[in-house]
């Protein structure tokens, strides 16, 4: 092995690193609901290559309303799935779509594009 | 009994506190006409159930507004056809700038190409400037990239900051690592010849790969729309307009949104009907297939049910809207079906964990790709042949095929199944379908009727159509569930009409009445005794043979001589042998369960060829039947009508509830089968069959190109048989994987049981 390729074999490793680091190990942001004054948790989520926020926090037993603001037009970021909840939803670009659901049971739902990719969670204490 | 109440719901604003929803609520409890109020302060709903008569959803609103609170106006329902049509526009919008991106990337590709090409004619060589071509090939491919390809390096940029990587993420960095190597080549050339490489451009590479991925995305979409076909096509079904009667008498047409609950809408021959409601005056055939499958057309008269959608064929009739909007039964259909595309099934877990962690271990096996051959090739080709071999390990992993495997074939078998009036509630309920090896009737409304009808009508010696006549006079008047029997039979026969005098019920025993001077008597055997008529030694004969087989027997005498009998039972649906037989070829055991004796019970299994069957189970203990077949370690599919059929469906491994067509909401069942018959039995059971079939393929398929594809890709070949993935081939087979798990899907379209 010549210098060039120790030098590429040790930066490839660490590129490897940093993606599974970044794409795995990385601390993520939380965000809690808000509640409105009718008592119904709202939470505004912005969809652009991800949802951001990703992790919403919500509390058991109160109607929950999540909009949705799709803020571009790939077609990855067109559907929105939550499985638990039975919905499946279009979500028009640059538009806000409300999903309304009851959390009843505890737990971690995750949320989904239509192929699986984009993903978050509804945390429900 | 009709309920007399109506319920409205009314959306309250202005309310802050519990303390408000309570003055809400106090102040429309103490409205006229209003038998319970409830507010839910957290969705700001008032719940109210009234009096029609005394109280209507503007004096409701009024209470309201005293209480000081106000309603919320909103249109009926945001329904589902007008969600769909702007999403069917926005899609349709997609569709059009994606074909676009696609052509310019193909117009460029069609010159990029032959260009590149003249590398592999050294004469040619010779007089082109190599340098100038590079350029020229860079300026060409650049709109590929910033025009046809931009959204997979904005998408990517995008997933990149919120830590998700998708399908974009690796056609950006594999396209993006072939681009920036040649123009590197391009505009420092001197840097690879320095150190004994050719400075080869990779342009007709990343143009061609971003054109064939757009070809694929194309063809994907057009699919997609393909696969909610059948909903929408449901969804299309409702009428625009109505013909509503005003008070007045005119009749005038108004948009659906506004037909009102109450309104009086006039339908005629060959219309639609604009939304749910009850007959108030007219008679008609309607076709129905559109929410039951039922291609025969069903008798409708005053009173009866009609249904938003649905077809009038003959007659013209007006009926009083009983709902609208998101409350009618197409809506509710609609809902159900949306529900169950929106559902998980299991099947697609595994999937669901590897689409999770795919795209960044991807990334990961092209940079290890990349490393290995950098260090392993010889040095004058090792950058060139890790750059390729990068490049096609990124190109030809494709989660798209993992991601669709499950949602489209669920996306169509949901559509189509609604389409043969079976309603699927979710994935999950599809999924277990699939297994079930043992399916368990409850005979009264399933296998029969559910309803008694006149079996043999036996007359020795008398004029049998006359004494229908007879009969039939004196059981208009009554209202026992066996003289409706013996009405309907005499009508199905076409028995004149008679008048009846002198009514008489004798209670338990039966009626008597006077019908052309004659006395008639019909009644059960106690009857006859009380009045002391005797019976003829071959009227007993006949008697005990209706008897043995299990047949309720009403005795008929006129002026004091008895004439005949009347053999009522509850009779098999015509479709049942058929259907029952269809599910024992398709290997499943039939069970039937039933309250009544067990006489009876073996008297109907027999008729319908199914070989066990449990007796005298009262309503409470049909649950304890499922549990009692699942310990046998079967999975059972309930099937039942009543709402004491509840429990058993639920404990059932799938509980089919057969609707009336009045109730889409069944909770308790997994699959709600719109027409009464047990056709749909089998219909449910075989569609999922197919769609489990056809998502194992597309998983089967869906993971053997990817666990293939990588390691090709990455050159595992090569040091076998010298074999290596050209990138642009990884990205034809990229295109095809998603779109050949679509094709398969959409085959589930073509389903059909008759």
């Amino acid at each position: 092995m010549d210098t060039t390729a120790i030098i590429v074999t040790i930066v490839g490793l660490g590129l490897v690193a940093f993606v599974l680091w970044y794409f795995f190990f990385s601390a993520r942001q939380a965000a809690s609901a808000v509640s409105s004054s009718s008592g119904v948790q709202e939470v505004a989520i912005t969809v652009k290559g991800g949802y951001s926020p990703d992790i919403i926090e919500v509390e058991k037993g109160k109607p929950v309303q999540l909009s949705f603001y799709r803020n571009e037009e790939n077609s990855c970021s067109e559907e929105l799935l939550m499985p638990d909840f039975s919905i499946r939803r279009d979500l028009p670009a640059f538009k806000t779509t409300l999903v309304e659901l009851l959390p009843e049971k505890a737990g971690t739902f995750p949320f989904t594009c239509g192929m699986g990719m984009l993903r978050g969670s509804l945390v429900v204490k | 009994m009709e309920p007399t109440t109506k319920t409205e719901t009314l959306d309250i604003e202005g309310m802050t506190c519990a303390s408000c929803a309570a003055a809400v609520e106090k102040s429309l409890s103490r409205a006229p006409g209003v038998q319970s109020a409830l507010v839910n302060f957290a969705t700001e709903k008032a719940t109210v159930q009234y009096l029609p008569g005394q109280a209507s959803p503007a004096t409701l609103k009024e209470a309201v507004v005293n209480a000081g609170y106000s309603v919320t106006e909103r249109p009926p329902d945001t329904s589902a056809a007008e969600r769909s049509a702007e999403t069917d526009r926005q899609k349709a919008l997609a569709y059009q700038k994606l074909k676009r991106r696609f052509w310019v990337a193909v117009g460029l590709v069609v010159v990029i190409m032959p260009l590149s090409m003249l590398m592999l004619w050294p004469a040619m060589m010779q007089r082109v400037n190599v340098q100038w071509l590079n350029y020229l090939l860079l300026l060409l491919t650049l709109p590929v990239l910033g025009y046809s390809g931009r959204e997979f390096y904005v998408s990517a940029w995008n997933g990149f900051k919120h830590r998700s990587a998708n399908m974009d993420t690796l056609i950006a960095v594999g396209t993006g690592a072939a681009f920036f190597y040649s123009l590197a080549a391009t505009v420092v050339p001197g840097f690879f010849t320095s150190r004994g490489l050719m400075p080869e451009v990779y342009y007709d590479t990343t143009a061609t790969i971003i054109a064939l991925i757009l070809l694929g995305k194309v063809m994907e979409l057009r699919a997609k729309t393909q696969t909610s076909a059948a909903m929408r096509s449901l969804i299309g079904l409702q009428a625009k307009t109505a013909r509503v009667v005003r008070p007045g008498g005119a009749e005038v047409d108004v948009p659906i949104e506004q037909v009102q609950l109450g309104d009086i809408v006039v339908v005629r021959p060959g219309e639609k009907v604009a939304t749910d409601g009850r007959i108030t005056e007219g008679q008609s055939s309607l076709n129905e297939a559109m929410l039951t499958g039922e291609s025969l057309p069903v008798e409708k008269q005053t009173g009866d049910s009609v249904f938003g959608a649905t077809l009038n064929k003959t007659g013209s009739f007006r009926f009083e809207v009983t709902k609208v909007g998101a409350d009618t039964m197409l809506s509710q259909i609609v809902k159900l079906v949306e529900d169950a595309q929106g559902s998980r099934a299991p099947i697609q877990r595994l999937a669901d964990k590897v689409s999770a962690i795919f795209v960044p271990t991807v990334v990961v096996i092209a940079i290890l790709t990349f490393v290995l051959w950098f260090d392993l090739a010889p040095v004058d080709t090792r950058l060139p042949l890790a750059l390729v071999n990068f490049v096609a390990v990124l190109i030809i992993a494709c989660p798209c095929a993992l991601g669709l495997a499950t949602p489209t074939a669920i996306m169509v078998s949901t559509g189509k199944g609604a389409e043969h009036g079976v309603l699927i509630r979710n994935a999950e309920a599809l999924e277990k379908a699939y297994q079930v090896n043992t399916v368990l009737l409850d005979k009264t409304g399933t296998i029969t009727k559910g309803e008694p009808a006149v079996t043999d009508f036996v007359a020795p010696g008398q004029d049998g159509p006359r004494l229908l006549q007879l009969v039939a006079a004196v059981e208009r008047q009554s209202e026992h569930p066996l003289a409706e029997a013996v009405v309907r039979h005499a009508d199905d026969q076409g028995a004149d009409k008679l008048t009846a005098t002198g009514f008489r019920a004798v209670e338990g025993k039966g009626a008597a009445a006077t019908v052309d001077g004659q006395a008639v008597l019909i009644g059960n055997r106690r009857l006859l005794t009380d009045e002391g008529v005797t019976l003829s030694p071959e009227l007993t004969a006949q008697a005990e043979q209706l008897l043995s087989q299990a047949k309720t027997l009403l005795y008929v005498a006129v002026a004091g001589q008895a004439v005949g009998l009347v053999g009522v039972a509850d009779t098999v649906r015509d479709t049942s042998v058929a259907a029952i037989k269809k599910l024992q070829a398709l290997g499943i055991e039939v069970v039937m369960m039933t309250g009544d004796n067990p006489q009876t019970a073996a008297q109907v299994a027999g008729q319908v060829g199914i070989t066990r069957y449990f007796a005298e189970v009262l309503p409470a203990d049909k649950a304890g039947k499922v549990k009692e077949l699942q310990g046998e370690g079967r999975i059972v599919a309930m099937v039942g009508d009543g709402i004491n059929d509840a429990p058993a469906l639920a404990q059932a491994d799938i509980g089919l509830a057969i609707g009336s067509g009045t109730d889409v909401a069944m909770e308790a069942a997994g699959i709600t089968l719109m027409r009464s018959d047990l056709n749909g039995v089998v219909t449910a059971i075989e569609l999922s069959r197919q769609t489990i079939r056809t998502i194992k393929q597309n998983l089967f398929f869906a993971f053997v190109y990817n666990t293939l594809g990588i390691p090709i890709a990455a050159g595992l070949l090569y040091p076998f048989f010298g074999i290596l993935l050209s990138p642009m081939l990884a990205a034809g087979a990229m295109a095809l994987s998603s779109v050949s798990v679509l094709t398969n899907s959409l085959r589930l379209r073509s389903f059909d049981n008759h």
